[in-house]
C-alpha cells in the first residue's frame, strides 16, 4: 500500500494489536481521539477501552506504568505526545525501564516501547520540537529507534513491539505527511540496530536519521549534479543499538564522513560517531569530519526554528567542507 | 463522551451552587486525623476487639517481630565491622513492617523501597539474599518466584511501575493486590503523585502502605509537608486513606486485612502506618544532629515489640512463648544466612555485560572483549579491593 509515515505508524499498531491480544495502547488523547497526529486512530473502536484508553497528563506514570504493565506480560506500547514531553518519564526510564532485567539477573523484563513524535519543522507551540535523542541513547539499557520512510516506520515500529526490551520509538513528525511510500500489507518487520545505505557513493558518506533524511537526501544529489562526485548517504534507522559495522564500511571506502542531526551540536549523537569513526577507521579518513546540525541553543517557537533547523543549503554547505578538506599534518 | 442524558441534569464535576464561600471551601483538617489502634502504648486492649486469629499467628507475628529485630542488631554490627554495606535498620518500625506484609495474600506482590526486611522474607525472600542485597549483590533481587520486586532505592519510582503492575492484575482478573510499600518523603515526588493518580484512574488494585516514621533523613514529617497526615493525601486522588497506629502490630494487620479487600476490588487505598524510626536513617546517618534524645526516648517507651510482649502476655499466650528461644532462633537463622551469603561465590564480570539486553548487542560484546583481555594483561588491576580498608 502506499502511505504516510504517520499512517504506516498507525498500520503497525492495528497489525500489533491484531496479532497479539498483550498489546495495550495508551497515552494522553490517544483513544476517543486517535492522537493529536491520528496515529492511533481507529484502535479503540476495534480493540475495545480496556487495550486502547486515554490516560491522565502524566507522562512520568505513563512509562513508568508501562514497565509494571511489561513486567506482568503485557506489550504496552504508550505515547508521550510531543518530544518536549519525555523529559518528566526520563526518571522511569534510567532508574526503572532500561535495567529492571539487568537489576534481577533476568528475572523480571521490561518489554515496552514508548512513542512520541519528535523534531521540529511543523510549527508546534513551545516545548513540542525538541530532539534529545543522544540524551537517550546514552542510557544503557534502552534502545533508541528513529525511523525516516514509512515502511521502516512500520517494520520498526513492530520490531519495537516485539522486542524483549523497552525501545523508545522517536517518530520524525516533520515527516508524518510530507510523503507517500509504498509499505509492504500485514506483517513487516525491519530489525532494530541495523542502518540502511540509502544511496550508494564513493567520495564522501553522509549519514543522518530520522527527520533530517530527506533533506539530507536532497542536499546529496544536488551536490551531484553541481559538480562530479558520489555520496554515500546512511540512514542510521536506530542509533542506539548503533550499526557501527556500516557506518565503519562506509567511511573506510569514501574516506570523508558528514554528519547531519536536527539536535544541539555538542554532546549530540554526530559526537559519538565521530568517535567511532576515530577508533575505526581514523586512518582512512582524508578530511575532517564535519556536523550539520542544531545550534547550541534551545529549539526556537515557531517564528525562528526554519534558522535553526539544518536544511539543504547548510548541508550541502557542510558536506562541500569535507569534501574539500585537507587532513594530515 | 460525555453522556447526553447526564446533561439534562448537569455535569458531574459541576457540584451544587452556595452562597457561601465557607462551603465551597475544603479545608485541610484541624487536628491530625486519629490513628486506629488496638493496643494501647501500655499493652492494654479491649478483648473483643482483638482480629479474629490463632494464637499461632499471634506468635508468628512474634517471630517475624524479633527476628527483624535481630536482623537489625547484626546487620548493623556487620557494617561496622566492614563485612556489610551502608544498612537501614528498621528498628522501631517492626510493627508496621511484620503487620502489613501478614496480612497479604500468597498471589500478592511486594514493592519495597529498603526499609522494610522482614516484609521480604515474610513474602518468602531467603535471609542470606538480604544480606547480599546490602552487600550490594544483584543476584538479591531475583525474587520473582517469591512475587517481590527490587527495593526502590531512587523515591518514588516504584510507585508508577506499582500501580502499572497492579493494572496488570486487574487485567488479568487476578484477585491478587500490589502492595507499594514507601516512607512519608515519597508522597513529595512526582513520581508518587503520578502514580497514585493514575492508579486511581485505572482502577489499579495497589495499596500504598506508608510507615511513617516521622522522618526522610534529617527532614521532620512537618519539613515534608504542610498536610497533617500522608494518608489524606488519597483525597485528592479520590482514593481512601487509612491512619493506623504503626506500632501496634494488630491495629496494622487489621486495618491492611481490611484495606486489602477494598483494593482488591480495584481501589487504590493509602494506608499510613504512624510510627518512629529508633535507629540512624542508615549506617551512615548521624541523628542527633537533626534530633533530641529525648524525642528518640518518648518513642523507646513505646517500642513495638515490647507492647506485643505485654498483649501476648494479658492475652493468656505468653505461656505458650519461648521469648528466649525465639531469639536464639532469629540469631540462628542469621548466623546461617551470614555463613551462606559467606560462601555465596563470586560473580564472574561478564554478569556486569550480559544481563543488560536479551540479546548481547555487538557493542557491549567489544567491550567485554576488550574489558577481558584487560584483565588478562594485568591481573594485579583490581588487587587493591582485597587490601582495601573494610567499612
Amino acid at each position: 500500500m502506499n502511505a504516510t509515515l504517520v499512517e504506516s505508524v498507525n498500520d503497525a499498531l492495528h497489525v500489533a494489536m491484531a496479532d497479539d491480544d498483550d498489546v495495550v495502547v495508551y497515552g494522553e488523547d490517544v483513544a476517543q481521539q486517535g492522537g493529536v497526529f491520528r496515529a492511533t486512530e481507529g484502535l479503540q473502536d476495534e480493540y475495545g477501552d480496556e487495550r486502547v484508553l486515554d490516560t491522565p497528563i502524566t507522562e512520568i506514570a505513563i512509562a513508568g506504568s508501562a514497565v509494571g504493565l511489561a513486567m506482568r506480560g503485557y506489550r504496552p506500547v504508550a505515547e508521550i505526545q510531543f518530544s518536549g514531553f519525555i523529559p518528566p518519564a526520563f526518571n522511569q526510564l534510567v532508574a526503572m525501564a532500561s535495567r529492571i532485567r539487568w537489576r534481577t539477573r533476568g528475572e523480571l523484563t521490561a518489554p515496552m516501547v514508548i512513542r512520541a513524535p519528535y523534531g521540529g519543522g511543523v510549527r508546534a507551540l513551545e516545548h513540542h520540537s525538541e530532539s534529545l535523542e543522544a540524551a537517550y541513547a546514552h542510557v544503557p539499557g534502552l534502545q533508541v529507534v528513529v525511523p525516516s520512510t514509512p515502511a521502516d516506520t512500520k517494520g520498526l515500529l513492530l520490531s519495537a513491539i516485539r522486542d524483549p526490551d523497552p525501545v523508545l520509538f522517536l517518530e520524525p513528525k516533520r515527516l508524518y505527511r510530507s510523503f507517500r511510500d509504498e509499505v509492504p500489507e500485514g506483517e513487516h518487520t525491519v530489525p532494530i540496530g541495523e542502518a540502511a545505505v540509502r544511496t550508494e557513493g564513493e567520495d564522501v558518506t553522509v549519514i543522518s536519521w530520522g527527520a533530517t533524511m530527506p533533506d539530507t537526501l536532497a542536499a546529496a544529489e544536488a551536490l551531484e549534479e553541481e559538480r562530479d562526485v558520489s555520496i554515500e548517504v546512511v540512514d542510521l534507522r536506530s542509533i542506539s543499538p548503533l550499526d557501527k559495522e556500516t557506518v565503519l564500511d562506509s567511511v573506510r571506502k569514501t574516506g570523508r564522513a558528514a554528519i547531519v542531526h536536527e539536535a544541539a551540536k555538542s554532546g549530540g549523537f554526530a559526537a559519538e560517531l565521530i568517535a567511532t569513526i576515530n577508533e575505526g577507521a581514523l586512518m582512512h579518513l582524508e578530511a575532517p569530519v564535519s556536523r550539520i546540525t542544531g545550534f547550541d541553543v534551545p529549539m526556537p517557537m515557531l517564528a525562528m526554528e526554519d534558522f535553526y533547523l539544518p536544511n539543504p543549503p547548510r548541508i550541502e554547505e557542510g558536506i562541500k567542507d569535507v569534501l574539500d578538506g585537507e587532513g594530515g599534518v | 463522551m460525555t453522556n447526553v442524558s447526564q446533561l439534562d441534569e448537569q455535569p458531574a464535576y459541576l457540584g451544587a451552587a452556595s452562597e457561601s464561600l465557607a462551603e465551597c471551601t475544603l479545608s485541610e483538617p484541624e487536628r491530625t486525623p486519629p490513628r486506629y489502634q488496638i493496643v494501647d502504648a501500655d499493652g492494654n486492649y479491649e478483648p473483643s476487639r482483638v482480629p479474629a486469629i490463632s494464637d499461632e499467628e499471634l506468635i508468628a507475628l512474634y517471630r517475624w517481630m524479633v527476628l527483624q529485630q535481630v536482623v537489625d542488631q547484626r546487620m548493623v554490627k556487620l557494617q561496622r565491622r566492614g563485612e556489610m554495606g551502608t544498612y537501614a535498620s528498621v528498628r522501631g518500625q517492626e510493627a508496621s513492617v511484620v503487620g502489613c506484609a501478614y496480612a497479604l495474600e500468597d498471589d500478592d506482590w511486594l514493592f519495597p523501597y529498603g526499609r522494610e526486611g522482614a516484609a521480604e522474607l515474610i513474602q518468602g525472600m531467603p535471609l542470606r539474599d538480604l544480606l547480599l542485597y546490602w552487600r550490594g549483590v544483584e543476584d538479591a533481587n531475583k525474587q520473582a518466584a517469591n512475587n517481590t520486586f527490587p527495593p526502590a532505592i531512587a523515591i518514588g519510582t516504584h510507585i508508577p511501575v506499582g500501580v502499572g503492575f497492579a493494572w496488570g492484575m486487574r487485567l488479568d482478573d487476578s484477585d491478587a493486590i500490589a502492595a507499594l510499600y514507601h516512607g512519608d518523603g515519597h508522597p513529595s515526588t512526582g513520581e508518587y503523585q503520578a502514580g497514585v493518580n493514575f492508579g486511581s484512574v485505572v482502577d489499579a488494585p495497589a495499596l500504598l502502605f506508608c510507615p511513617n516514621n516521622g522522618y526522610s533523613i534529617s527532614a521532620s514529617f512537618e519539613q515534608q509537608t504542610r498536610a497533617k497526615s500522608v494518608a489524606q493525601k488519597g483525597i485528592a486522588w479520590g482514593i481512601d486513606g487509612i491512619r493506623v497506629d504503626g506500632n501496634d502490630v494488630l491495629a496494622v494487620y487489621d486495618a491492611v486485612k481490611t484495606a486489602r479487600e477494598h483494593v482488591a476490588a480495584g481501589n487504590p487505598t493509602i494506608v499510613e502506618a504512624v510510627t518512629y524510626r529508633l535507629d540512624a536513617h542508615t549506617t551512615n546517618d548521624d541523628p542527633s544532629l537533626y534530633r533530641d534524645q529525648e524525642e528518640v526516648d518518648w518513642w523507646e517507651d513505646r517500642e513495638p515489640v515490647e507492647r506485643f510482649e505485654s498483649f501476648l502476655q494479658q492475652h493468656g499466650v505468653w505461656d505458650e512463648v519461648d521469648a528466649e528461644a525465639i531469639r536464639e532462633e532469629a540469631n540462628e537463622q542469621f548466623d546461617e544466612a551470614k555463613a551462606a551469603a559467606d560462601a555465596f561465590e563470586k560473580r564472574d564480570v561478564s554478569e556486569m555485560f550480559t544481563y543488560l539486553y536479551d540479546d548481547l548487542p555487538p557493542e557491549l560484546e567489544r567491550q567485554l572483549e576488550e574489558f577481558e583481555s584487560f584483565l588478562e594483561a594485568r591481573p594485579d588491576a583490581y588487587d587493591y579491593i582485597e587490601h582495601r580498608p573494610k567499612g
